[in-house]
């Protein structure tokens, strides 16, 4: 006798999966996307995107909550702030550590993460707070999918940060000057161009988008100074899994990784960071530069 | 084996001194005044334990130069092995040690595998998702190990010695135990980086193309450095079970890789010395600051100042603290010397260079 059994395939919801993935690749594709950059400017991997993040983010929650300020002004100042915060950081800390080998950066990027993580949980306590959205209401129904407001505008802002990234780096002098530092420091240097401006430029750029980042996951989750853990690390994943040398590899792994989160948290919720990164290993094994990444072959 | 235990030459004094140290510290404790001398010396027995993963991480880190962010989950592996050989099945403590360090081993092997192909931040990841990984495994399987509320009542550690068993009881009993692992694993350590096994994994930490040019064998000697590290944490993972009698997956966050990393760092890398001091400052200085009565949050504080020790050690003294110590050693040794400006950091540089 034939048992009915559901597909297991065919009755997944994919249409709603794919879009809750493709939001939450998003902010993955986001939060990598500034550790490439400061990678491919500083030749720095950063360990604290996450928490300078987190940090940017409680700033505009101030300026929500006590400073009364409108949604736009705030998120405008905590770009600003977030920015100059990057640059302070390149300045301060990472100036005059020593790069001569790799652990160093590691170790000191973990060490400032752990401060930002210790500070924010002195100045603002573990209580999970809410964070206001930028847009409520409705959501969008297409089919028999729906798009809340909140993943619309995490769309929308993705989409108009990658364009205007993308003119950035294209068509401005100080985008093109980025990329010649990224290529080659040195022949970078003798045409003039500061590196340590651009190291503190990249470095305040990524922390500003670590920033509006974090105002759009603390909507969607919660606000609290653990709240970037995960992301971060699935950013991490997808920057690797990018290619860390590739800015559009950053967004692509970001979306995979959202996508693949969305379909395998829906069926084994437990085991979604093991398998992710069982898959990370994986890719990197097959193409150890990463998918979109140039894999650097050592000379002597 | 006599080999491998050996100590050769000029290092056995340090040895003697630490022996006397380790016999000593709980007369001492039983004479100050104003001390629990148990809680005292169990808080030794874990710095003593946090040690043995330091050295292992240290042999992976400093003299391979492989990162890792993630021996909080091998050391999960060996807590739990034990834990469950001794409770689900009733092997003795010896066996369940023994079997731990092996299984944490060879998963350290089988880590080793991606490791060949991954180098600095892809490493760093790979293994930071492997030490979150473990715990939400033993969670995820959750019949058979207990889950998130962890395994508890682990029979008391004992050592069976032809006629009669020795049963550690007290925190002192338990204190000389892990002594004894340390002292052991710590001169195991020592000759293995003094030895060709040490010289081929510095060699590779510096250049993996002139070590294969000089006919070193990446494949093993990466995937040794790997196995023999899990191993540390493995059997430091089975003494701390039976140190708390019981464990759970809280137990073994990121923060406790990262606490880890901290010791060798501040300690120094590259030094098995280094690794041992580390993680007996920063116990104590962990404990320490717990004790602080104007601290009302303890944990932010202890990851403030985790976060500065890093980056003030990277910042200043990239050698940590076996770094200050050769400098101060040389500057003595030196100090009747007339000698002209910077001799000092030939030698210095001089010795740095070579295996210590």
């Amino acid at each position: 006798m034939l048992s009915v059994e559901p597909d297991i395939l065919t009755d997944l919801p994919w249409g709603q999966l794919l879009v809750n993935g493709l939001a939450l690749g998003s902010l993955y594709a986001l939060t990598a996307f500034g550790i490439v950059l400061i990678f491919k400017t500083t030749q720095v991997i950063t360990f604290a995107q996450g928490e300078t993040a987190m940090f940017s983010t409680f700033v505009a929650f101030t300026l929500l909550t006590v400073f009364q300020l409108p949604f736009a002004v705030a998120f405008a100042l905590t770009l600003l702030f977030a920015g100059l915060f990057g640059a302070l950081i390149e300045r301060v800390v990472l100036r005059h550590i020593s790069t001569t080998t790799i652990l160093n950066p590691v170790i000191v990027t973990v060490g400032l993460s752990l401060i930002l993580l210790g500070a924010a949980g002195w100045i603002w306590g573990y209580e999970i707070r809410t964070f206001p959205a930028p847009a409520a209401g409705p959501p969008f129904r297409i089919g028999t999918v729906v798009v809340s407001q909140l993943n619309a505008v995490i769309f929308a802002v993705t989409l108009a940060l990658m364009g205007v990234l993308y003119a950035f780096f294209r068509y401005t002098r100080t985008g093109i000057a980025m990329r010649a530092v990224s290529q080659n420091r040195t022949a970078a240097q003798l045409m003039g161009i500061s590196i340590n401006r651009m190291n503190a430029l990249g470095w305040g750029m990524g922390t500003a988008m670590g920033a509006v980042t974090g105002m759009l996951i603390a909507p969607l989750n919660y606000l609290d100074p653990g709240m970037m853990g995960d992301v971060a690390l699935k950013a991490f994943a997808a920057a690797v899994v990018g290619g860390l040398t590739s800015l559009p590899g950053a967004v692509v792994g970001g979306l995979l990784l959202g996508i693949f989160d969305s379909v395998v948290g829906f069926q084994v919720p437990e085991l979604r960071n093991t398998i992710a990164f069982s898959l990370i290993v994986l890719v990197l094994v097959v193409r150890p530069g990463g998918l979109l990444g140039k894999h650097e072959v050592k000379k002597v | 084996m006599a080999r491998w235990l050996g100590t050769r030459g000029r290092a056995a004094a340090p040895y003697g001194l630490g022996l006397i140290a380790v016999l000593l510290i709980p007369a001492l404790l039983n004479v100050i005044p104003g001390i629990a001398p148990g809680y005292v010396l169990y808080l030794v027995s874990l710095a003593l334990i946090y040690a043995i993963v330091a050295i292992g991480l240290g042999i992976l880190i400093g003299h391979t130069g492989q990162f890792s962010l993630g021996h909080a989950g091998f050391f999960a592996i060996g807590a739990y092995a034990s834990a469950l050989l001794t409770l689900r099945l009733g092997l003795p403590f010896v066996v369940a040690l023994l079997v731990a360090g092996s299984v944490s081993a060879a998963i350290g092997f089988l880590l080793g595998l991606p490791a060949l192909r991954l180098s600095g931040p892809y490493l760093a990841v790979a293994t930071l998702g492997f030490g979150l990984a473990v715990p939400q495994l033993v969670i995820w399987q959750g019949s058979w190990t207990g889950g998130a509320s962890g395994l508890h009542g682990l029979p008391l550690a004992s050592l069976p010695l032809g006629a009669f068993t020795i049963v550690f009881r007290t925190d002192q009993d338990y204190y000389y135990l892990a002594a004894a692992v340390l002292i052991v694993l710590t001169i195991f350590a020592r000759n293995v980086v003094t030895g060709h096994t040490g010289r081929a994994f510095v060699a590779i930490r510096d250049s993996e193309i002139a070590a294969r040019a000089m006919g070193v064998d990446l494949v093993r000697y990466k995937t040794t450095a790997f196995a023999l590290s899990a191993l540390y944490a493995g059997i430091a993972g089975s003494l701390y079970a039976h140190l708390l009698h019981g464990i759970s997956p809280e137990d073994f966050t990121v923060l406790l890789s990262i606490d880890f990393l901290t010791m060798i760092v501040l300690g120094g890398l590259g030094s098995v010395g280094g690794a041992l001091s580390g993680a007996l400052l920063l116990t104590f200085l962990q404990n320490a600051l717990t004790r602080l009565p104007v601290v009302h949050d303890f944990k932010n504080l202890y990851i403030v100042v985790l976060g500065v020790i890093l980056i003030l050690t990277i910042a200043f003294f990239p050698q940590g603290l076996a770094g200050i110590a050769r400098s101060a050693r040389l500057r003595w040794a030196t100090r009747t010397v007339d000698r002209p400006a910077g001799a000092g950091q030939i030698v210095e540089l001089g010795e740095r260079s070579g295996v210590r």
